[in-house]
């Protein structure tokens, strides 16, 4: 068997792990704020409201996406790996584009509805 | 149990060809999966292969596949595991097999010496004893593990094991887990060096099987687990390297 770099492959481990105890934290977040939203019906106009220039949720969804940057690619990393027979190095560099594409569109996203506000 | 007779189905073949034979055997009380395939061999037909030496669970030789299960034979009563009178006896899952219902332990075992798991202490017969406090975290995690015989039945039981050919297996990570908390055992870092990794503990899926069908009532996935804590800690102190 070659073992590529084996610290790096127990601190992705360990990077996956901490990402998920940060994204279970930001998913209920996330789910209990969809719930609270919806009571009275859903419109746009009432979600730029509330997150539209407000720091604090810029700042929960900057921290989610990063969560999710992290943690999927890892994930998907480890998939493509067992699943299929696609050399390493190619595997890693799909992996990267995954994650540098989860940032730009999931900080694009928070950064617009930030900017709503009107800074 | 009806009848007084058994319908064993026994894989008969050498290496991957093969196929399935069936033999009637008299049904006998107290009758383990063992003692049929016994009869077979002494009875019926002196050519089949097959494995075992105590006959009491404590060697883990005589494992086999028993009706789609793995299981130690000796310790499997047929009232248990063949309520319809049909028995399937094969051999064990994820090992090459030999002949018969004998598999190749070579891998098994090679795996556990590429999981460092070997004791590695520093004293000598001139020094005293090591005082190790049965209620010590340590020794308790030790001793959750240590009463493994090697029968390669989680090994059977591992799906991880079945695709990916490197694993080393929930037996080999178990064994090196309960040395990981051997507080005379001097080897941890290259232990941990040789369990990290897409072979090692880092490929288990927590599925469990192991767990489910450990005849020793072990749970090598918690065993696991640890190593996945030990070597996160170890890779966080640039140990691994």
């Amino acid at each position: 068997m070659s073992a590529p770099n084996i610290q790096t492959e127990a601190r992705l481990w360990l990077a996956q792990r901490v990402s998920a105890m940060v994204l279970a934290v930001c998913i209920a977040v996330h789910l209990g704020t969809i719930v609270y939203a919806v009571r009275g019906g859903l419109s746009a106009a009432e979600i730029i409201g509330r997150v539209a220039g407000s720091e604090a949720w810029f700042a929960f969804y900057s921290v989610f996406v990063i969560a999710v940057t992290v943690h999927a690619p890892i994930g998907l990393r480890a998939i493509l790996n067992e699943m299929t027979k696609l050399p390493k190095t190619r595997v890693d560099l799909l992996c990267f584009l995954a994650a540098v594409l989860l940032a730009y569109l999931g900080l694009k996203v928070a950064w617009r509805f930030y900017m709503l506000g009107g800074a | 149990m009806s009848g007084d007779t058994l319908t064993v189905s026994v894989w008969r073949g050498d290496g991957d060809v093969g196929r399935y034979q069936e033999f009637e055997v008299p049904r006998q009380e107290s009758q383990t999966v063992l003692d049929v395939v016994t009869y077979i061999q002494r009875h019926i037909d002196p050519t089949l292969s097959y494995r075992f030496a105590c006959r009491v669970g404590v060697c883990g030789s005589c494992a086999m596949t028993v009706n789609g299960k793995p299981r130690w034979t000796c310790r499997t009563h047929v009232s248990k595991v063949a309520g319809d009178g049909r028995l399937e006896v094969a051999p064990l899952r994820n090992l090459q097999v030999i002949k018969d219902l004998s598999v190749d332990m070579t891998d098994f075992f090679d795996k556990w010496a590429r999981a460092e798991g070997r004791f590695q202490g520093a004293q000598t017969r001139d020094d005293d004893f090591a005082q190790v406090s049965p209620d010590s975290p340590k020794r308790r995690r030790a001793s959750a593990g240590i009463e493994c015989i090697g029968c390669g039945v989680c090994y059977a039981s591992c799906d991880v094991v079945a695709w990916n050919q490197d694993y080393l297996g929930p037996a080999a990570l178990n064994r090196a887990w309960t040395l990981v908390n051997d507080v005379r055992d001097i080897a941890d870092k290259q232990r941990l060096k040789a369990v990290a990794g897409d072979a090692g503990c880092h490929a288990c899926h927590s599925q469990q099987g192991c767990v489910e069908r450990c005849v020793k009532h072990l749970n090598p996935t918690q065993s696991i687990a640890g190593l996945k804590r030990a070597t996160a800690l170890a890779a966080l102190k640039g140990e691994l390297e």
